[in-house]
């Protein structure tokens, strides 16, 4: 069953580097990240990748194969020619350390711009009570295993650099997003998505969507929602009238 | 050398890593999370069923009692029972904490914390989400750290003041001050420099060894670290010999071979089926658990719908059982095509209800086999998947018997005797992870002064060497071997001469170990990190076979062809073992293992304990009843 | 979080690869299509409202509906009414083709199919976009997509007299192959116009407790399946409302006149 693929693979420390060709063998079921592991083994003991799981649960072995955000764990051989040259390169929007893997770090710090869960301060360990229809929408958005392809694949920071300070992410939409949509959180999130964390510079393109392994429909069912939630908030002068006369918050 | 000062270092960042850091930081220690992969990525992101916690949510019967007695009999009475009291106590609590973190568990109808069955669990016990509980498990404990980040951000200006993730950073050795623990030394995987940790107390969380196997559930960072690095700092490891091999892995294509189908399959309907059709299970059913399980498919069926007038079905049997019966399927030659047995869902449930239920196993099987787990069945066979034995430590604080050692999740032992039940880990991992990280702030809160860190440049130039040789052993073959030999002579049923050839076995590996040598720089060199690996690995695989091999009975994840009888005096006895500070010279002693409190061991029928005790335990048992 | 010490500063960088994109499937087919889509519905919308065969008894062009002007047919005229009286001289169409035309324009889905297909921001994931600076939707003109909920309540009125209009039709002419069209065309746009991510919003989207809500949650679920194929019905109601519109102008030109026109 096996035959031999043609490879070319992005090797280098730091910036520097070059895609180097490779030929190898590669068998019936197998993924792009098997093929990788035999060179490993066979003719580049030093390629540097990321991975753990294999099963497409953990996030880590995010690379572009064919131009292409993908896990290289759940990128089948089956779906090349053989003829093709498959072509691998780490994330674009990260620093490279080397060779395939390449320094998330920007996502932890946005991460931890986001504020954390708050429920209120009255509501005990054990007397939570929410019904499934309302714990839905979040749960959709904690599936996500931080892959990181749609900060990768997102070009407001994919292609323009500048725009990393003001601009949180797809991924920290969707936590946003979890957070607002909790039965129990109590903390103001939608001034802070437009004005700290750049929502606005969203335009909907939906490539964040596209490349979601998870399949979360991260723009229709967060970034859309909370860019109306901010309109509430912000921008719609009947829903601001409203809340000052009814006095309603939420 | 990069060199940190801290109170408490943490090896390890999956849920007993992260939730025993959260405790040291909440007691006021300054706290560092070291980790091989980056922060969120460990292993426990891959559990799927759920946490086992007694909170009765969904059956009001059930409560910690009931959940103590299915955690001893899972694990054939060989558990250290004050861990699995702890355990069955403190479990509700730990769960409904994470949900004030911001879990969003699955629901019941009146809007509690859903709870679904699983086998050996009397009652539906396991708190879940979906398929991915290890991953809201994970998330969660994640970010509660930064949460307390947050906290000291606004405290001090330093979001890393008290408690800071090492991410990509692999611990080598501990260091020892004398008899205590004085710090530990490690290499930054992406830059491959040196990295120093001086802390008097140190918690192992470093999960478990499946890489030692072929076939395994397990990913690349089970390289038995913590075991090696307890065993090597002079503490001692039991249970080694209890290994569960999980009855339902994928055994095709053999890329994936070994990575789980999760057990909720089976407790949301699915059946174990033979080539013939056959519900083979029913054949397999054990003396010590006759009354417990139904005898015809109707009345199996019927449970689903009907818990409290049926018994369950055989396919939620322990894993340990279920395991065995699809290897003698396979061996009969009743098995699948490649190589397993069929487990079926979807005759059992609507296709809509499977990619509900079990959204992430229809994921896999679509996109790793080409399968789809609503119309057709799923091939599976047993895979290594967690190991029972670990460090030896006191249920209370989590303590090893060196000073300052601290352990808890899976590299621990103890809890879960000779056979784990399903969802016990993640609970397991709160419950421990916690006393751990308790323990290990009351220790530093008692000590007198700081201890001082020695044997550095050891530990140094025992990381360097592989790098320094050339033309040495290929890493990547040394390991291949280690885990044919272990997959093929120290498996799911063992015989005594295996064990000894595969011994020998190691033996040689460790001498190519030695030898083995990587090309290329420090920066994040997997061919480098595999040689470092492999110490910890064939010295845990050595403690394995050699526990495997004195345990002349079966016994929950230790079945020997030869001696297939469970023993009442084995019981009695635990393995343990230690080694010297260079990793050579690994004994195992046999060790009595302490009596079950009288209050405990009245909460069991005569009848059962008659199955798993001495005669002499019997008699205790008489007259501690007599007395209560 | 993945810190080292003493970084140098070629560690920091991203990989140089001087290629806008290494795609190998043909990633321009999608942005091309939409532009060519939208560049005929413009063009034909531009000859649309100059065009005055707009009416034939009993169906009125949508892209002139509702007819507000003096100068429209007595047949043609929403209830009858003509608020705008003789001094308005320009196509009558101009008055309320602002009403969908913002409506589209500022559609969720809509900006994202001119964002890819005309300014190329991005032309398709993973392809560099031309363009040196970027700012999104943060500041002026664009900041201006915000108000498409207004739009939406307004395009609910066009949608609902497109439907009277169709109806009318096939009251009269049940057997007219006219006020079949107006018909479907009439659904089509509703389908569009309730699956708008502002009504999803609007019906219970902005709550935080479905449960305390059971009919708005009923409806939300309702209008999010709607929401879940907006792409499809933008397209369908696109090219519907185009078809509807040149088939009035035909028969009213008599280029059509076969008797179940
Ligand atoms: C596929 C699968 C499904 C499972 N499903 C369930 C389930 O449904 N229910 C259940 O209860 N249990 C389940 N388990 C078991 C359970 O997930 C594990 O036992 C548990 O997650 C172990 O957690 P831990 O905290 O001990 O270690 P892990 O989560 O494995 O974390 C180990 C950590 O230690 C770090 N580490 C290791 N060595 C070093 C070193 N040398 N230096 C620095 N850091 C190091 C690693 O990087 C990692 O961060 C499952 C296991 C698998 C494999
Ligand atoms: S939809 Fe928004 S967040 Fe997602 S990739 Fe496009 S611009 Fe980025
Ligand atoms: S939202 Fe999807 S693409 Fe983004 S990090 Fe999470 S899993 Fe990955
Ligand atoms: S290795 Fe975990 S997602 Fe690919
Ligand atoms: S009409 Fe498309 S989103 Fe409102």
């Amino acid at each position: 069953m096996g035959y031999k693929a043609k490879f070319r693979i992005w090797r280098g420390e730091g910036g520097e580097g070059r895609l180097e060709d490779f030929t190898v063998e590669v068998n019936e079921g197998e993924v792009v990240l098997d093929v990788i592991h035999r060179l490993q083994a066979t003719q580049t003991p030093d390629l540097a990748v990321r991975w753990n799981c294999k099963a497409g649960k953990c996030g880590s072995c995010s690379m572009e194969i064919n131009g292409r955000p993908r896990l290289g764990c759940m990128t089948r051989m089956s779906t090349f020619e053989e003829s093709e040259t498959i072509t691998v390169t780490p994330l674009r929007t990260f620093p490279v350390i080397k060779d395939l893997v390449t320094d998330v770090s920007f996502n932890y710090q946005k991460a931890r711009e986001v504020p954390s869960f708050t429920p209120p301060a009255d509501v005990k360990p054990g007397e939570y009570r929410m019904q499934q229809v309302d714990v839905e929408r979040s749960q959709e958005f904690r599936k996500c295993i931080e892959c990181f392809m749609c900060q990768n694949v997102c070009h407001v920071i994919r292609d323009h650099e500048e725009n990393k300070p003001n601009f949180s992410g797809p991924r920290y939409f969707i936590r946003i997003a979890e957070l607002d949509m909790h039965p129990y959180d109590v903390a103001e999130r939608k001034e802070p998505a437009q004005e700290e964390h750049g929502l606005g510079y969203c335009n909907i393109t939906k490539c964040c969507t596209e490349v979601c392994p998870e399949h979360i429909k991260i723009t229709d069912n967060a970034i859309i929602p909370m860019k109306e939630r901010v309109v509430d908030r912000k921008y719609d002068p009947l829903v601001w009238l409203g809340s000052k006369i009814f006095k309603r918050q939420r | 050398m990069e060199r940190h000062e801290y109170d408490v270092v943490v090896i390890g960042a999956g849920g007993a890593g992260l939730r025993a850091a959260i405790e040291a930081r909440q007691q006021g220690k300054r706290t560092a999370i070291v980790c091989k992969s980056l922060f969120g990525k460990a292993h426990t992101v891959m559990a799927e069923g759920g946490a086992a916690a007694a909170m009765g949510n969904v059956n009001s019967s059930d409560n910690w009692m009931v959940h103590f007695r299915d955690t001893m009999r899972g694990g054939k009475f060989l558990n250290n029972w004050r861990m699995a009291e702890l355990h069955a106590k403190e479990a509700p609590d730990r769960v409904w904490e994470l949900e004030a973190w911001g879990a969003l568990f699955d629901r019941t109808k009146d809007g509690k914390i859903s709870q679904r069955n699983f086998g050996g669990h009397e009652y539906p016990r396991l708190a879940h989400v979906g398929d991915r509980t290890g991953l809201e498990l994970i998330r969660t404990l994640q970010q509660r750290v930064v949460a307390l980040q947050q906290e000291d951000e606004k405290l001090h200006g330093d979001p890393e003041a008290y408690i800071k993730v090492f991410a990509e950073c692999t611990i080598t050795r501990l260091l020892k001050d004398g008899d205590a623990i004085s710090g530990a030394f490690g290499y930054w995987r992406e830059t491959g420099d040196f990295i120093l940790f001086d802390a008097p107390a140190v918690v192992l969380a470093t999960g478990g060894i499946g890489k030692s196997y072929v076939v395994t559930s397990n990913s690349w960072e089970y390289t038995g670290d913590g075991h090696a690095l307890a065993l090597l700092a002079g503490a001692k490891l039991i249970n080694m010999e209890f290994i569960q091999f999980h009855p339902t892995g994928m055994v095709w294509p053999p890329s994936v071979r070994g990575i789980l189908v999760t057990e909720s399959v089976r407790g949301d309907g699915g059946v174990l089926r033979n080539s013939e059709g056959r519900r083979f299970m029913f054949d397999y059913i054990p003396d010590v658990f006759k009354d417990k399980y139904a005898t015809t498919e109707e009345e199996a069926d019927r449970w689903y719908d009907d818990q409290a007038n049926n018994r369950r079905p055989p396919e939620l049997l322990p894993r340990d059982e279920v395991a065995r019966a699809i290897n003698a399927e396979v061996k009969a030659g009743r098995g699948s095509p490649q190589g397993g047995v069929f487990l079926d869902v979807s005759t059992r449930l609507p296709a809509a209800e499977i990619t509900r239920r079990l959204p992430s196993m229809h994921h896999q099987f679509k996109e790793l086999a080409d399968v789809d787990i609503t119309k057709e069945p799923m091939q599976v066979g047993p895979t290594c998947h967690y190991i029972m034995g670990g460090v030896e430590v006191d249920a209370d604080t989590g303590a090893a018997s060196v000073p300052g050692l601290f352990a808890a999740g899976e590299v621990s032992g103890g809890m879960h005797g000779s056979n784990r039940l399903g969802g016990n880990s993640l609970s397991d991992l709160l419950v421990f992870g916690r006393r751990a990280g308790a323990g290990a702030a009351g220790y530093v809160d008692g000590l007198a002064k700081r201890p001082s860190v020695t044997g550095v440049e050891e530990a140094k130039a025992e990381a360097l060497a592989p790098l320094e040789r050339t033309g040495g052993e290929n890493p990547y073959e040394v390991h291949h071997e280690l885990q044919r030999t272990m997959n093929d002579l120290v498996g799911i049923i063992r015989k005594s001469e295996e064990i000894s050839e595969a011994l020998q076995v190691v033996e040689k590996l460790k001498e190519r170990a030695k030898n083995a040598a990587s090309s290329g720089s420090r920066i994040y060199n997997p061919g480098w990190h595999l040689a470092l690996d492999l110490r910890n690995m064939l010295l845990v695989s050595e403690c394995v076979a050699k526990a495997a091999l004195l345990r002349e009975e079966s016994r929950g994840g230790h079945t020997r062809d030869d001696f297939p009888g469970m023993s009442a005096g084995w019981r009695r006895k635990l393995l343990v073992c230690s080694a010297k500070p260079d990793g050579t010279s690994v004994t195992v002693e046999e060790r009595a293992q302490p009596s079950m409190r009288g209050d405990l061991i009245g909460l069991f029928e005569r009848s059962e304990l008659e199955k798993y005790l001495t005669e002499e335990e019997l008699a205790e048992y008489d007259a501690a009843v007599k007395e209560s | 979080m993945t810190q080292t010490t003493a970084e140098s500063a070629a560690r920091k960088q991203r990989a140089q690869i001087r290629v806008r994109t290494l795609r190998t499937d043909r990633w321009w087919l999608a942005p091309a299509f939409t532009f060519a889509g939208l560049l005929l519905f413009l063009i034909y919308g531009f000859w649309a409202i100059f065009d005055k065969s707009y009416f034939v008894d009993p169906y009125i062009a949508p892209f002139s509906s509702p007819c507000l002007a003096t100068s429209c047919p007595e047949g043609a005229r929403l209830f009858g009414l003509a608020p705008f009286g003789d001094w308005y001289t320009l196509p009558p169409g101009i008055l309320i083709l602002g009403l969908p035309g913002g409506f589209r324009l500022t559609c969720y889905y809509y900006r994202k199919a001119y964002y890819r297909s005309f300014w190329l921001s991005p032309p398709a994931c993973a392809v560099a976009e031309p363009h040196g600076k970027y700012t999104g939707e943060t500041r002026l003109p664009l900041i201006l997509q915000n108000i498409h909920r207004y739009f939406f309540y307004l395009a609910i009125v066009i949608g609902l007299i497109l439907t009277y209009d169709a109806v009318l039709a096939l009251v009269h002419k049940p057997a007219g192959l006219g006020s079949w069209i107006l018909l479907v065309n009439a659904a089509l746009i509703l389908c569009y116009t309730f699956g708008c991510h502002s009504c999803r919003h609007i019906t219970a989207g902005r709550l935080t407790h479905f449960s305390r809500h059971p009919l708005r949650y009923k409806a939300w679920t309702l209008v999010s399946k709607l929401n879940a194929r907006h792409q499809k019905f933008a397209w369908a109601s696109l090219f519907s409302v185009m078809i509807a519109d040149l088939y009035v102008r035909l028969v009213a030109m008599g280029v059509i006149n076969f008797p179940f026109a």
